[in-house]
């Protein structure tokens, strides 16, 4: 690759969200003293103050889970989403954001075995579940059948979808909803490819599916 | 000493990708994953109307929210240089002047970026983002191409075309004449528009970029904000799709920069879905009118063709609409005229197959349709007016197997067996048809650089700025380098997506192959000149004093031909006392082919089924077969072709940017509602490539391959539709309601 010393450039960004939410907290304070007694009605400081108890609140919440078979215990936001927390906070970004809105299928993880999309799950609600990323697919150096057969039968062109394609793929064999092309082309409908892919995704799995992958 | 006893690669072998690991285990990082440290995150706010002024925004709310570092507007956007300029910084490209971000309070189209807010963290960026209120003065916009035809422009380019006489077809024994139209299709790639900008320095960036060309984004940029070009780096080994869409400078790219230099920080700018839609191009509507004459015996006499697209008021943004009728079919008489309707919509950009792919679905229904009134085959219709040398000018074909498709793409799909009346097929309450389309798309090469390095340990790297944004280009070239070099794949690396390598056209256009490709072939061609050299001329060299001409490369080892003695390419930089061989060469193709017209060509044939209740149509076959020259990776090559048909299913059944006129506004713009075509959409695809050499474009024998499968692909379904129920839909997407009512 051209240039894959910079991609290990990575600093943990909550530590870096945490830097920021103390500035800004200064910052509240100070300037609410600093311009209490001209411009601050009486009161404000407390609301001030007070918001920031319940964003406090709100702004972390308490989380345990395993990511790729690793315990996490994180502090999160109740808004933020699985997708948001694998990509921007824990640099697992193999899984994909295509729409933010579960129409296309790029975020697809495991959560407990079942695929699910990862753009339409709250981190808060994943307390003590297992997640499987793409990062988490491979044994070590040894790839998944699945990831064999993607790269044998090209079941990729730009390969953004290719994560959620995957982690779709191995779902779906698992559920029993692999017997045939049209099965497969059903039950893999909810994983967009822009590429066009599609006829090499289905040959990949009916391959891994009928317990051949190497090649 | 080593032994080379990996496979020897050639050109053409279906090699698996070369960044396929990468890919499938999640490592590929694109524009927005780089997470750099202190990276921050923008996100846009953007105009709820399409026409008018913002009158007054306030931010207040937003700048005091958690986590913000800035919001940025007109009022307070640091100045960009480029902006001043009366030139466009797209130079030739496109004709007018360009959108600029954040430079006053006008407002152009809906979903025009007016906020950028950067926050330290994507949800704090996004809330703040919602905190931005705007009021606009509204003013009377126009977005419905129907509506203002009667204001249609003629562009600066092309000019009209005509050859023999015009209008010829009316006077010709059987003729047809009838409108077509097609509607906005979005690109859509699964990867929204993405940059991450860092300023290393006052005057030196770097931005991980979603482009399609390193070196136009390297150069935009540089023109923009008044940089030298070593002090600009567009680095994009990986693009999540582009289909033309990522080939020019873009709002979420000046976003990123001007965010990175207010705050001081890496900023990440990525576009959210609905966004898309009206910011970052689309295939602009089409309407079109077809007249078409011939002799009772189905000679062509007359072919008038005009079509109108759209563009914004800003610039003119053209398509190659007519291309396809101007070289298609031998035919004497033929008039051509192009129209733009300025509207206010953000500017269009290149889909692939930009203009060719909606103005052959005009004219590739309207042979079918002659087909009909002179109660012949379509397909012998077509072959009855094969063209032997370009009608256009005259000139010779580089190469063209168009009646090998015809042949073959006819024979695997079972043409012959094709009832020719139409609605006399069925399959339960199913109606069956069968259509078929002919495709033409240019054949060109452009200007590229490449640099090849032989290493201490005999591997071969080679490197260009090309882009590789899922066509399996990286791959190829790697296996031009190893089929030159005689070397395994193993020990041929080829390094791409960085404008800091050598110079590379965007790979768009279909020319990336023959431009890149023929770069690498020469390069490594040179490398081997000079290897050959030193190998004979050098004292000390186990080959000092044999014919140039006698030396063999293979296995990564150079020998005399009828000789015993062979030299690894290790062996032989230790003999020279070099630490590596390099050798830099440009590229271009000469006089010769401006005396040929390059053309890929491609014959279509598919098998739909209609509902005959609700309408449905399923496309339940298709037998694509393609003259793109020489095959350089026959894996990546049939990807390619089932990419262009899945489009071309996309856009015939169901693909269409709708806007409510009233406000100017997409009422589709998610995945849920614009429909692309999913897994249970795509039946088997049978494809068909020719693999004979183009003597002309490239030392390879390759043409393009990425947009040929796609001209004409829609006529095809569309022709299917009619053979199926008799009904001749014009206007696309075929959808259910169109059938029914």
């Amino acid at each position: 690759m051209a240039d894959e010393g910079k991609s290990e450039m990575t600093l943990p960004a909550s530590d870096d969200h945490k830097k920021y939410n103390e500035t800004r907290r200064t910052f509240l304070k100070q300037s609410s003293l600093l311009t209490a007694v001209a411009l601050t009605p009486p009161g404000m400081l407390q609301i001030v103050e007070l918001e920031e108890k319940v964003d406090e609140q709100f702004e972390s919440v308490k989380v345990t889970l395993e990511i790729n078979g690793e315990t996490k215990e994180l502090s999160v936001e109740p808004r933020e989403t699985l997708l948001d927390l694998l990509r921007e906070r824990l640099d697992l970004t193999g899984t994909k954001k295509g729409c933010d809105y579960g129409q296309c299928g790029a975020c697809t993880v495991h959560v407990d075995g079942q695929r699910i999309n990862a753009c339409l799950a709250f981190v808060i609600m994943q307390e003590g579940k297992k997640i499987t990323t793409i990062e988490g697919l491979s044994k070590g150096a040894t790839l998944h059948p699945m990831q064999e057969a993607f790269m044998k039968h090209d079941g990729f062109q730009c390969g953004y979808c290719t994560p959620g394609q995957i982690m779709s793929a191995v779902a779906c064999i698992q559920e029993g909803h692999a017997n045939s092309k049209e099965e497969i082309r059903e039950y893999m409908s909810g994983n967009l490819c822009r590429c066009g892919a599609y006829p090499n995704i289905v040959k990949a799995i009916e391959e891994v599916k009928n317990g051949g992958a190497k090649g | 000493m080593e032994k080379a006893s990996l496979q020897q690669i050639q050109i053409g072998d279906p090699l698996n990708r070369v960044e396929g690991q990468l890919k499938v285990t999640g490592k590929a990082k694109y524009a927005a994953e780089y997470n750099l440290s202190g990276v921050t995150f923008g996100v846009m706010v953007t105009s709820t109307i399409a026409k008018g002024r913002i009158k007054s925004m306030d931010t207040k709310l937003a700048k005091k929210a958690p986590g913000v570092l800035a919001v940025i507007t007109h009022k307070n956007a640091p100045e960009v240089p480029g902006y001043k300029a009366a030139v466009n910084n797209e130079g030739a490209r496109v004709y007018g002047q360009e959108f600029r971000l954040f430079y006053d309070d006008q407002i152009h189209h809906n979903y025009q970026p007016i906020a950028l807010v950067v926050a330290d963290t994507l949800a704090r960026a996004n809330e703040a983002a919602s905190m931005v209120k705007v009021q606009y003065e509204q003013e009377t916009h126009h977005t419905d191409i129907s509506r203002n035809l009667d204001q249609a422009i003629q562009p600066a380019r092309p000019e009209d075309y005509s050859r023999g006489e015009e209008d010829a077809y009316l006077t010709a024994p059987v003729k047809v004449v009838h409108e077509y139209h097609t509607p906005i299709q979005v690109h859509n790639p699964m990867e929204t528009h993405a940059t991450t900008a860092v300023w290393e320095a006052d005057n030196k960036i770097t931005v991980y970029n979603k482009t399609q060309a390193t070196k136009i984004s390297q150069q935009e940029i540089m023109k923009a904000f008044d940089l030298k070009e070593e002090n600009v780096q567009a680095h994009s080994p990986f693009v999540g799709g582009a289909f033309g869409s990522s080939s020019r400078l873009w709002p979420q790219e000046m976003a990123a920069i001007l965010g990175a230099k207010v705050v001081g920080r890496p900023v990440q700018v990525v576009l959210k879905r609905d966004q898309v839609f009206n910011m970052v191009g689309y295939r602009p509507p089409s309407r079109q009118k077809v007249g078409i004459g011939a002799s009772a015996e189905g000679k062509l006499i007359g072919i008038t063709h005009e079509g109108y697209g759209i563009t914004s008021r800003y610039e003119q943004f053209t398509e190659r609409m007519m291309d396809p009728t101007k070289s298609m079919y031998h035919c004497p008489n033929l008039n051509a005229k192009y129209r733009l309707v300025p509207l206010d919509m953000s500017t269009p950009c290149w889909t692939r197959g930009p203009g060719e792919t909606s103005g052959s679905f005009a004219l590739e229904s309207a042979m079918d349709e002659l087909a009909y009134a002179l109660n012949m085959d379509p397909l012998s219709l077509r072959m009855k007016n094969y063209a032997d040398k370009d009608p256009e000018n005259e000139l010779p074909w580089s190469s063209n197997y168009l009646k090998e498709c015809y042949k073959q793409g006819a024979e695997r799909f079972g043409w012959q067996k094709r009832n020719p009346t139409p609605r006399s097929m069925r399959s339960g309450e199913w109606q069956v048809g069968m259509g078929m389309a002919s495709g033409i798309y240019k054949a060109v090469r452009d200007r590229a650089v490449a640099r090849a390095k032989l290493l201490s340990d005999g591997s071969v790297l080679v490197q260009s700025a090309v882009a590789d944004v899922g066509p399996g280009s990286a791959t190829i070239f790697t296996q031009i380098a190893a089929d030159v070099m005689g070397t395994s794949i193993e020990k041929t690396r080829f390094e791409w997506g960085d404008s800091s390598l050598p110079h590379a056209p965007g790979q768009f256009g279909s020319h990336t192959t023959a431009s890149v490709g023929s770069a690498v072939y020469d390069v490594c061609t040179a490398l081997k000149q000079k290897i050959q050299e030193l190998a004979v001329n050098q004292k000390g060299s186990s080959l000092q004093g044999a014919q140039a001409t006698n030396v063999v490369f293979e296995n990564a080892s150079i020998r005399l031909k009828n000789g015993t003695t062979s030299l690894t390419y290790s062996d032989f930089l230790q003999q020279q006392q070099l630490p590596s061989l390099e050798v830099i060469k440009e590229s271009d193709g000469g006089p010769l082919l401006e005396k040929y017209s390059g053309k890929s060509f491609c014959a279509n044939f598919v098998e739909v089924r209609v509902h005959s209740v609700t309408g449905e149509v399923r496309v339940q076959r298709v037998v694509s077969a393609v003259d793109a020259g020489k095959i350089m990776n026959h894996k990546t090559a049939q990807s390619q072709v089932y990419g262009a048909v899945v489009w071309g299913i996309g856009i015939a059944l169901m693909e269409e940017g709708l806007i409510d006129h009233r406000y100017g506004r997409h009422v589709n713009n998610d995945l849920a509602e614009y429909h692309v075509p999913v897994h249970a959409d795509v039946p088997d695809i049978e494809v068909i490539l020719i693999d004979k050499e183009d003597p002309v474009i490239d030392p390879m024998g390759a043409k393009g391959i990425g947009e040929i499968p796609l001209v004409g692909f829609t006529a095809a379904i569309a022709n299917a539709v009619y053979h199926a129920t008799g009904q001749r839909i014009r206007n696309l997407p075929i959808t259910p309601a169109k059938l029914i009512s």
